[in-house]
């Protein structure tokens, strides 16, 4: 082919002379070692390429023209990836091309990415009041799967009990990851409440139990009590793991306050764009304990002094803790994952402060208050769980309605509005339920715009 | 006539006079000043505000007592503080970044973050209905048709928000293929090498494995014997790389895989790196049963300080119906998710993984096509071999195994010569290679290979990129000799100096966030 931009030996003079330099004829000879019956018999058939930057614009650019997306419709998506309004610096900085192209430099010409990330995980730390945080990993799903590896590992027991009310897909990553070395048992939710059942959670824990794992607020936006469902999982012993919605921290209570052993969620909502989900990162946070310390698999940034006085250094903690150092005679394991996001989070929560990140956990459970107001007051709505207190997202119910989700939501979105997410698979006994999320993004009009237009499609 | 100086007749040849930033940056929370905003949050109107106590159902345990001890700073502050933490990093953009090997640091194209960064990706929720999202999931079929086709493999998942996490999707989609036909509690083994990314390991006891390790033998090449006495009707897999970090192609693979399918077993190719081997050789041909490769190597997308990335998962028909869930499905043009079959593992992570990394790949791949990717590893491989000649010049620098022969992406060396001669060590020089501008890296433990080096040029780097390299590991060599105080305390160029590593693994004086060294200089007494 001709030369290409992006490979700067491909001009034939150029390729031509190092060939000759290694004393080879064509680069074909490099290839000896590959057995004919091994190698691709006709050429790669894939489609005609976009040679020239503009045209390749051209081509994506109509692609993505075909998506209808979240800046132009109204939207009350939730269920664990949220719209927020992400400030300018957030894309400033994750877009500076020395943190997007690093990787595994050392503590020494990597400084600047040790430094961000040591106070990524010492902000989260702020927030979360705790003195330990992971480096990113994958999503919150990922953190979820490892801490009850964490704990179960930590206790030397199996059994893991699992609320009902957490996100399914959750459950499926956890139960897919646990698989070869935990028992999961789920604890059920009463269904007028949406909160987990406490004498049948008392009945199931036990001294197997290595940990309860529980979301607050929940998947369907609920608040479970927290001091009665640490105290319950510590009197047989197990370690009490909270799932959190890191944003809701700015009013709710600290996990750790009400005996949260092990902290997990995603860092999504801390100034990262939606990306069709390609935003989420996890989080996993514990007290400074070094016998759950050392059952990280993730990596673990500390500061240190250098050789020379008064200057900040960082680098790995406990390092051989990791697959890295000792293949699978690490924690589970470790790799690339969702590390800048972690320090674009970091950046978020530079930016907010105490006041910012109170006030907008705030205005986020008004507004949601407002709606759930609001929407209850149309005929044939219900508010699933409408005694309990909500944060962000909640379950409506259109049973009264005659009518599906799926119709509900096919009316909005002619009038460019993304309904809430369809529980009805899932969640089968919500009947023709959708889970409402709300954030700073909603003004007034567009709570009164999306009951108006809900109203208007339960007539037609 | 005054006298005019040509400058470029001073500049010295072989090593840059390199100093990177150094801004000797305070932590950001002693940047914090009390009642400073960084950014304000937009208000509730009156009619919201009075919608009543939100919160006032809970139990008081329920509710924050406290702020977060946050740092409050303006925003120029924060943005600059950022900035400078930036210049403190050695991004691939900056440097010749051919020294982190196994790991393909080429060139990620602007234009592909300029693309991923438009509302028409960034402002889409992952629950949004199929038809709003069109776009965004034919960029995903395309890319999962591009990868069938350089795989040869049949089904594809780009679930996986990793290298490692594709890994554990593979041996997991292992696990249950046995279980499908009953023999999953007679196949507890899985048979890797010690040359494989120790994910392949890790992933494999994670899943419930034992783990059996080959080693290489005289030449380099996995054991063929070794693994013919491993393989037996316990194995349920052999997980492993091709080439292997030393870059030496195995060419006896197929009888690796023969052997292993002769007990029942599957194989599983860890082509996270297959920067060399594009258009030139596939896992089909070479029978594997699964392989996965890495966007955020070969393809081009970025490395982000360690991710956001996509670990691809590539499988033949019978291994499909195990595929994570949700599923691509295309009829007649039109996109649609759907669940995983009833024999799926289930969910590997979040909705259908990390779109605009896709994105950005599928552009690379549009942008080159099938000739250009072919080109792509052609000149990979002969940067590589072209690289292995020269820095073999340098007097102490070795490349172990299979001596005269070709290599493919990368190549394993070896310091030791240098190292009992001098006392310098790789990991020194490594070090010493920073306060030139350039990344190196020693390899992943254990060191098989003494005083280990790995390097990996790609298709990106120019001639002259490749010698600038060189010449630094010719002068670090130098040096090593007549000066190796210099390098046995290096870097000098860099931010900061050599960190007392002692500290970190130290649970009485380690501290992983800023409060945990508060605390722990407070009880000290030295807060």
């Amino acid at each position: 082919m001709a030369t290409h931009p992006y490979i700067p030996n491909s001009v034939p003079a150029v390729r031509d002379a190092m060939l000759r330099e290694v004393g080879a004829t064509s680069t074909e000879e490099f290839f000896a070692d590959i057995p004919a019956a091994l190698r691709m018999q006709s050429p790669l058939d894939l489609p005609a390429p976009h040679l020239s930057e503009a045209r390749l614009k051209r081509h994506v650019d109509g692609l993505l023209r075909k998506n209808q997306h979240c800046g132009v419709h109204l939207s009350f998506l939730g269920g664990g990836c949220y719209q927020h309004h992400v400030p300018a610096v957030c894309d400033e900085i994750n877009g500076r091309s020395e943190f997007a192209t690093a990787y595994a430099g050392e503590p020494y010409d990597d400084h600047g990415r040790f430094q961000a990330l040591f106070e990524y995980c010492s902000m989260m730390g702020a927030l979360l009041e705790m003195d330990v945080v992971n480096v990113p990993v994958y999503d919150g799903m990922q953190a979820a799967a490892t801490t009850v590896r964490m704990a179960s590992r930590h206790t030397g027991r199996r059994r893991v009990l699992v609320a009902g009310n957490i996100n399914p897909d959750k459950l499926s990553v956890m139960r897919n990851y646990g698989r070869a070395d935990l028992d999961f048992v789920i604890a059920p939710f009463d269904a007028a409440t949406g909160l987990l059942d406490q004498t049948a959670l008392a009945s199931l824990l036990d001294q197997e139990t290595a940990a309860l794992y529980v979301d607050v607020p929940s998947f369907l936006g609920t608040i479970d009590d927290g001091a009665a469902l640490a105290a319950a999982a510590h009197a047989v012993g197990a370690l009490f793991v909270v799932g959190v919605d890191p944003l809701s921290l700015g009013v709710l209570a600290t996990p750790a306050s009400y005996g949260a052993d092990i902290v997990c969620g995603d860092i999504q909502p801390l100034g990262m764009h939606m990306n069709y989900g390609g935003g989420q990162g996890g989080f996993i946070a514990s007290h400074d304990d070094p016998a759950i310390v050392m059952q990280y698999p993730s990596r673990l940034f500390g500061i240190a002094p250098t050789s020379v006085p008064g200057e900040y250094g960082f680098g790995d903690v406990a390092y051989s803790r990791t697959s890295f150092d000792k293949r699978e005679n690490g924690n589970e394991f470790v790799g690339t994952a969702a590390a800048l996001w972690g320090i674009t989070a970091g950046v978020f929560l530079a930016l907010m402060g105490p006041q910012g990140m109170g006030e907008l956990a705030t205005g986020i459970a008004q507004r949601t208050a407002y709606a759930k107001q609001r929407l209850a007051r149309i005929p044939g709505l219900r508010i699933a769980h409408g005694g309990s207190c909500h944060f962000r997202e909640f379950a409506v119910n259109f049973d009264g309605t005659g009518l599906p989700v799926a119709a509900i939501n096919a009316a909005l979105l002619k009038q460019g509005v993304f309904g809430g997410h369809d529980l009805s698979a899932d969640f089968p006994a919500l009947g023709q339920s959708a889970l409402y999320a709300f954030s700073e993004v909603h003004t007034q009009e567009d709570i009164d715009l999306l009951c108006a237009t809900i109203e208007k499609a339960i007539q037609q | 006539m005054k006298t005019m100086e040509n400058i470029a007749s001073h500049r010295q040849q072989s090593v840059r006079r390199y100093h990177q930033a150094r801004w000797d940056e305070p932590v950001i929370f002693e940047l914090s000043q009390p009642g400073e905003r960084g950014i304000l949050v937009p208000e509730v109107e009156p009619a919201i505000a009075q919608a009543g106590q939100p919160l006032a159902g809970l139990p008081a345990s329920m509710l924050r007592q406290h702020p977060p001890a946050l740092p409050e700073m303006s925003q120029n502050r924060v943005l600059r503080h950022y900035l400078r933490l930036s210049q403190e990093t050695l991004g691939a953009d900056l440097n010749v970044d051919v020294g982190q090997g196994t790991c393909t640091m080429k060139y990620n194209p602007k234009i592909n973050d300029q693309l991923a960064r438009q509302p028409g990706m960034s402002e889409l929720h992952p629950r949004q209905p199929d038809s709003t999202v069109q776009g965004i999931l034919e960029v995903i079929g395309k890319l999962e048709g591009v990868m069938r086709e350089v795989s040869g493999m049949d089904a594809v998942s780009l679930q996986p928000r990793g290298g490692s996490q594709a890994i554990f999707a593979n041996i997991s989609m292992v696990r249950a293929w046995h279980e499908s036909r009953g023999e999953a509690g007679q196949r507890d083994e899985i048979i890797t090498t010690i040359f494989s990314h120790p994910s392949d390991a890790a992933c494999a006891k994670l899943v419930g494995y034992k783990v059996i390790t080959i080693y290489p033998d005289a030449d380099g090449y996995p054991d063929l014997a070794a693994l013919k006495a491993a393989v037996s009707p316990r194995t349920a897999a052999l997980v492993i790389t091709n080439p292997e970090d030393t870059g030496i192609f195995n060419s006896r693979i197929r009888e690796f895989v023969d052997a292993v399918h002769a007990v029942g077993g599957l194989c599983v190719y860890d082509q996270a790196n297959a920067n060399g081997l594009l258009g030139i050789a596939r896992a089909r041909e070479a029978g594997f049963d699964l392989c996965h490769f890495n966007l955020h190597k070969t393809f081009a997308t970025p490395h982000a300080c360690g991710g956001p990335a996509v670990g691809a998962v590539c499988c033949t028909a019978q291994l499909a119906p195990f595929l994570p869930g949700p599923l691509l499905r295309e009829q007649h043009g039109r996109y649609q998710l759907v669940k995983g079959g009833e024999q799926s593992i289930g969910k590997i992570s979040s909705f259908a993984g990390a779109a605009p990394i896709m994105l950005r790949a599928y552009a690379w791949i549009m942008n080159l096509g099938g000739e250009g990717l072919r080109t792509v590893s052609e000149i990979a491989v002969l940067n590589n071999n072209y690289m292995m000649h020269e820095l073999l010049k340098i007097d102490g620098m070795a490349a172990p195994y299979a001596p005269g022969k070709r290599r493919i992406e990368q190549v394993r060396y070896s310091w030791s010569a240098l190292t009992e001669a001098t006392g310098v060590t790789s990991e020194e020089i490594g070090l010493r290679a920073a306060d030139f501008g350039v990344h190196y890296w020693t390899s992943h433990h254990p060191y098989l290979v003494p005083e280990p080096a790995t390097i990996e040029p790609t298709e990106s780097y120019s001639r002259a990129d490749l010698d600038e390299f060189i010449g630094v590991m010719r002068h670090i060599a130098g040096e090593a000799r007549s000066n190796p105080d210099v390098v046995k305390t290096a870097p000098h160029n860099c931010p900061t100096h050599r960190v007392q590593g002692d500290v970190l693994d130290d649970p009485e004086r380690w501290a992983i966030t800023w409060r945990a060294y508060q605390r722990k200089l407070g009880e000290r007494g030295l807060a």
